[in-house]
């Protein structure tokens, strides 16, 4: 009776949230805020980056403190074919384009095989070492991308426009978000398969007792760095998405602290939830947002904050939206 | 010759200058119900481990089956027929009873990764839970959560997860430890029900259950074999007998 | 040949900051088993404090005691209020308090000193260069780091080797059960710990005052090259702290000076121009994934006995 109710609360729940993001740009039409559907898709954007990061670091147990890395190079990934566009030039014979279905895919394959590459020798380690890093290795991302004065170094990228993608206008605002939320949602579905799998399970495992699962028979290194190698794929596409929000790629997408940022969303929403991360996203932004009209100083008061909800709340909102302990989706 | 199932040859392990096992030799029969006995900090655990592949051995060299297993990782050995069964019961105490199975199950299975099919639904998972929830008594208690079960019924699931890997050789460390009698007596059915038609190895420190269970039995001390035998003959052993009442103290501790 | 020598102990240099600042870290890493992010803040709060009490009294020494006495104090206080509620929570919970306290101290600091970089003037007792070998002139402020550095570590190689409280703090490092039951005061020793730490970091933040500016996340980034050192180095080993900043000192400082030129060599000029620096940035995080292929614990890896 009692594994009914929380089922039907999560869906509705989940439910609500849909629909709420479903007819937000007809809210903001109707209150006359239309300026604030960008601030809506960056929401989900950091939603679909902060669920991505959910499965290592909810499902999987590890502390990832270099999430951002790979939405930076999904976001260049984006700039610096645009920008090869722009000067009719070519990078490694490649042509630039602003064809979302290459630049986005890119974003994904070169993010991923960044995840890979990282995660092969990340996971190595555990613990502390594995914080330690992860965190080493976006930092190696921020300041590649620092030196890297072709493409603006320090000062970024800029775009003229946003991708093009089938047709449609990505530059409208309205447009953009709604292929935001198909991106999100079509990622949450897929995410809700594989972590209710055999493979999930083994992932899920792993964190409560990784020796045992070994003992088993299982390999349990190469399923992580599965699941590593894909949440990193879509960050990378969150990358891709965030550049054209912002139609500008700049090294500070990958800095440490946005990574800390990703991981304090999952920490509010509640750590594997999936759905948790993207209210997450939206509290911290929020946040964010109407401190920031009282103090510049908003940091002051965010800090305390983190150590508070850090200290005495653990299940995160989410987990109080669908009163439910258990951690499996 | 080939009728010996695991061999370990002069087994040597280290913690620093600490020797916890010295010139450790065993061999198990295919099919036999082997115990390994030994005084309190005999390293009897220690030895497992190194079966297991939890730690490597500082020299000498482990095979089962006549491939060489020295320097294989512990998931490489399950894959090989290896099950261990922990003195300290660890399961996955987030999963429920079935999912903890389902899990050993799928580990076994050639099938690659399943990422698609939920697991609540993969039938070739599923059925295989189900055998082994029978075969260990704990079809009530299915969907149970692992961590919710009692000391006893975890010993099961346990038992159940390592079979459900379906092993040559089951390596068992002290499954009697902290059951009562009604428990153990459950247990001792299940292994007598197995016994000969799988390979077991029980470590135990009561010394009353292994007799009545055995086919062969090694004893332990100060992390050396020194006798293996039928019950009978280690029973009346002069060296194991003053081992055992003779001031065995600590030593090296696993 | 005269500027490679430079280099060389520019290299120096930048090991020995690197290394006051792992020192501590890397103990609070391994004997409290607790991740400390905030390491940084500390290192900032030095420089601003030794910054502005220097600027107003005109003595360096004076600042610098200033800097050391109120990180300490303040480190310590965090230690009894913040983090003393973190030693038996997980990692994750770790990480994110200690975010937050950056995010605190960041901003507290802007709050009083405001946006601007603070500068710092060498001392005038420090100023000038040495002749080091004959025709090699070398900054005396820069040497004088380098000195202090190689003092702080005879000081930590002394106080671990020859007194009871590094001893039980090499102990606590390995095994802080046994430390327990010997009957120490544990919660004291960890918080002399962390405030030794601390008052390391601060050290290292004074000292970069004249030559970096003084400005709000400063520590963050000398805080990943900690991180950097303490992998390499091995979880709560002073000595492979030691090796390890100096290690990374020096790689990160001669393949910023010299592997653009070598890379402009064997790549084509155009891609060499564009990758060469970026490349160098790297270097350092490259030699750490290498080392860790081969020594996932790192170099000097603390024993601690798998217990069964």
């Amino acid at each position: 009776m009692k594994n009914l109710l929380t089922f039907n609360r999560k869906t509705v729940v989940n439910s609500i949230g849909l629909i709420l993001f479903l007819i937000l740009p007809f809210l903001t039409k109707s209150f006359e805020q239309e300026y604030l559907i960008s601030f809506f898709s960056m929401i989900l954007i950091y939603g679909l980056a902060a669920a991505s990061l959910d499965l290592i670091l909810g499902f999987g147990g590890m502390i990832s403190l270099g999430h951002a890395v790979f939405m930076g190079i999904g976001g260049y990934s984006v700039g610096v074919l645009a920008f090869h566009k722009y000067e009719s030039s070519s990078i490694f014979g490649f042509d630039g384009t602003e064809n979302a279905l290459i630049t986005w895919g890119v974003a994904i394959l070169i993010a991923g095989v960044f995840g890979l590459l990282t995660g092969a020798v990340s996971l190595r380690t555990k613990g502390m070492s594995f914080i330690m890093i992860t965190l080493a290795f976006a930092q190696m991302g921020y300041y590649f991308f620092v030196s890297l004065s072709k493409y603006g170094g320090s000062d970024g990228l800029s775009l003229y426009n946003r991708n093009e993608l089938l047709g449609l206008d990505l530059g409208d605002d309205v447009t953009f978000y709604y292929i935001c939320l198909a991106i999100l949602v079509l990622f949450l579905l897929i995410a809700h398969r594989v972590v209710n799998s055999h493979f999930g399970k083994v992932i899920t495992a792993s964190r409560q007792n990784e020796q045992r699962v070994q003992v088993l028979g299982v390999a349990s290194y190469r399923y992580k760095l599965a699941i590593y190698t894909f949440a990193a794929a879509v960050a990378g596409l969150a990358g891709a998405l965030m550049t054209n929000q912002n139609e500008f790629a700049s090294p500070e997408l990958m800095h440490w602290t946005k990574s800390g940022e990703l991981m304090v969303m999952v920490l509010l929403g509640g750590m594997g939830t999936l759905f948790g991360p993207v209210l997450g996203a939206a509290i911290l932004l929020l946040m964010e947002y109407f401190l920031a009209m009282y103090t510049e100083h908003w940091m002051v008061v965010l800090g305390p904050f983190l150590i508070i909800v850090v200290l005495f709340a653990k299940n995160g909102l989410y987990g109080l939206l669908v009163g439910s302990k258990d951690k499996n989706v | 010759m080939s009728n010996i199932i695991l061999q370990a040859k002069s087994i040597n392990k280290q913690f620093g200058a600490v020797k916890v096992c010295q010139n450790f030799n065993l061999e198990i029969e295919k099919n036999s119900l082997h115990a390994l006995i030994g005084p309190n900090g005999a390293g009897k655990t220690t030895a497992l481990n190194l079966l297991t592949g939890l730690i490597k051995p500082t020299s000498g060299s482990i095979s089962l089956n006549g491939n060489d297993i020295t320097k294989k990782s512990v998931n490489v050995r399950s894959q090989l027929g290896l099950a261990r069964v922990f003195q300290i019961t660890s399961l996955f105490n987030e999963f429920s009873v079935r999912e903890n199975l389902m899990l050993a199950a799928g580990a076994h299975q050639k099938t690659g990764y399943r990422f698609w099919t939920n697991v609540n639904r993969d039938k070739r998972l599923l059925e295989v839970a189900d055998e082994f929830l029978e075969k260990v008594g704990l079809n009530q208690r299915s969907s149970i959560l692992a961590g919710n079960l009692s000391h006893g019924e975890q010993r099961q699931l346990e038992m159940g997860m390592a079979l459900a890997t379906r092993p040559d050789i089951l390596l068992l460390d002290e499954p009697m430890a902290g059951l009562g009698p009604g428990g153990s007596a459950k247990l001792s059915e299940l292994i007598l029900e197995l016994k000969h038609k799988m390979t077991i190895l029980l470590v135990e420190h009561d010394t009353h259950a292994v007799f009545s269970l055995a086919d062969t039995v090694s004893v332990m001390v100060h992390g050396e074999v020194i006798a293996t035998n039928t019950p009978e003959v280690i029973k009346n052993n002069q060296r194991v007998q003053e081992a055992y009442l003779g001031g065995v103290s600590g030593g090296a501790e696993c | 040949m005269l500027l490679f020598i430079e280099q060389l102990f520019n290299g120096l240099q930048l090991g020995v900051m690197l290394f006051l600042m792992s020192a501590g870290l890397t103990l609070v890493f391994g004997i409290m088993q607790v991740i400390n992010l905030a390491h940084g803040s500390f290192y900032m709060i030095g420089a601003f404090v030794a910054a502005t009490v220097t600027l107003h009294s005109g003595s360096f020494l004076l600042g610098m005691v200033a800097g050391l006495s109120v990180a300490g104090i303040i480190g310590m206080i965090v230690e009894m209020t913040i983090l003393r509620q973190l030693y038996n929570r997980n990692h994750l919970d770790q990480v994110l308090a200690t975010f937050g306290l950056i995010f605190f101290f960041n901003e507290l600091t802007r709050i009083i000193w405001g946006r601007q970089p603070l500068f710092m003037d060498i001392p005038s007792w420090l100023d000038g260069t040495v002749e080091i070998f004959a025709g090699i002139e070398y900054p005396l402020y820069r040497l004088a780091i380098i000195f202090v550095g190689f003092i702080v570590a005879l000081f930590l190689y002394l106080l671990f080797s020859r007194t009871r409280l590094g001893m039980q703090i090499r102990a606590g490092a390995t095994n802080r059960d046994i430390v327990a039951a010997l009957g120490v005061n544990i919660k004291l020793l960890y918080t002399l710990v962390f405030g030794l730490g601390v008052m390391l970091a601060a050290l290292a933040g004074v000292m970069a005052g004249p030559i970096l500016a003084v400005e709000v996340g400063m520590g963050e980034s000398i805080l990943i090259l900690t991180f950097v050192v303490i992998i390499i180095g091995g979880i709560g080993s002073v000595k492979g702290a030691f090796a390890g900043a100096l290690l990374v000192g020096m790689v990160d400082t001669l393949g910023r000076a010299y592997l653009p030129t070598i890379l402009s060599l064997l790549l084509s000029s155009e891609l060499g121009e564009t990758l060469s620096a970026p490349i160098a940035s790297m270097s350092i995080y490259m030699m750490m994934a290498l080392i860790l292929a081969f020594k996932p614990n790192g170099l000097f890896p603390i024993q601690s006995r798998l217990d069964s």
